[in-house]
């Protein structure tokens, strides 16, 4: 039994392949910051976070917010696979960088806001329903090495 | 968590422009909620939820209408929302999770009618009204 089915992946590649996968994490990474700033608390190193001005043309964040949203994108190459995909990356979260995974659930649903301010009407309730279950998916990946 | 001044700001001028639309967006952040979230849908056995239900756009209007009552009193949410808690608290007894679900289906609605308004500051600040809201509509719970 697939994760997705053949309708879902259709409806989720179909929308991915227009994303500017760079563009989109920065602006992902950058709302995350702004609506829920205790978020704040992995990025102390990223220098100027004090408006929401400063946090969504701050270059750090954008640079960040491109290599997570890449591996997002990576993720979803092996979308019926997602444990498997995020082993590693799991692991680093909770060893190294000792990310609650609860962050997870709040930047797939930031993640999923983005697209839908992209998107408008494209982004319709069965294109978002297939976007929930991915980032669902993900979060539960990335948190399923903890211990 | 308090809702600042310029947030209630946001929340005024962003609803303000919303106007006539607002059951029509209430209705559809259901209807997402319902397809995102099905567990939701276990509150509505007697509702039609196909789309375009004439009880999910009534519905609609009701959860729109209470919206906004909220933004007119949103320097005293528990006084005006004070029946719509009770009604929750002891009737309705909608677990308090699915008020994130449907405040996330809000956002993302308004996100994708009104893209211009949809900063991140005023993103922040309608998350922050709709968890204000669904605070006080579960206060009474226990």
């Amino acid at each position: 039994m697939s994760f997705l089915s053949a309708e879902e992946k259709g409806l989720v590649n179909g929308l991915w392949s227009k994303v500017n996968v760079d563009e989109v994490g920065g602006e992902a990474l950058g709302r995350l910051l702004v609506v829920y700033p205790w978020t704040q608390r992995f990025f102390q190193s990223f220098g100027d976070l004090s408006s929401a001005d400063a946090i969504m043309s701050n270059a750090k964040v954008k640079a960040h917010g491109k290599k997570v949203l890449n591996s997002f994108s990576d993720g979803l190459k092996n979308i019926d696979d997602l444990k498997g995909a995020f082993a590693k990356l799991s692991e680093l979260h909770c060893d190294k960088l000792h990310v609650d995974p609860e962050n997870f659930r709040l930047l797939g649903n930031v993640l999923v806001c983005v697209l839908a301010h992209h998107f408008g009407h494209e982004f319709n309730p069965q294109v978002q329903a297939a976007f929930q279950k991915v980032v669902a998916g993900v979060a539960s990946a990335l948190a399923h090495r903890y211990h | 968590m308090v809702l600042s001044s310029a947030d209630k700001n946001n929340v005024k001028a962003c609803w303000g422009k919303i106007g006539s639309h607002a059951g029509e967006y209430g209705a559809e952040a259901l209807e997402r909620t319902f397809c995102s979230f099905p567990t939701t849908k276990t509150y509505f056995p007697h509702f039609d939820l196909s789309h375009g239900s004439t009880q999910v756009q009534a519905h609609g209007q009701k959860v729109a209408d209470a919206l906004t009552k909220a933004v007119a009193h949103i320097d005293d949410l528990p006084n005006a929302l004070s029946d719509l808690s009770d009604l929750h608290a002891y009737k309705l007894r909608v677990d308090p999770v699915n008020f994130k679900f449907l405040s996330h289906c809000l956002l993302v609605t308004l996100a994708c009618h009104h893209p211009e308004e949809f900063t991140p500051a005023v993103h922040a600040s309608l998350d922050k009204f709709f968890s204000a809201v669904s605070t006080v509509l579960t206060s009474k719970y226990r």
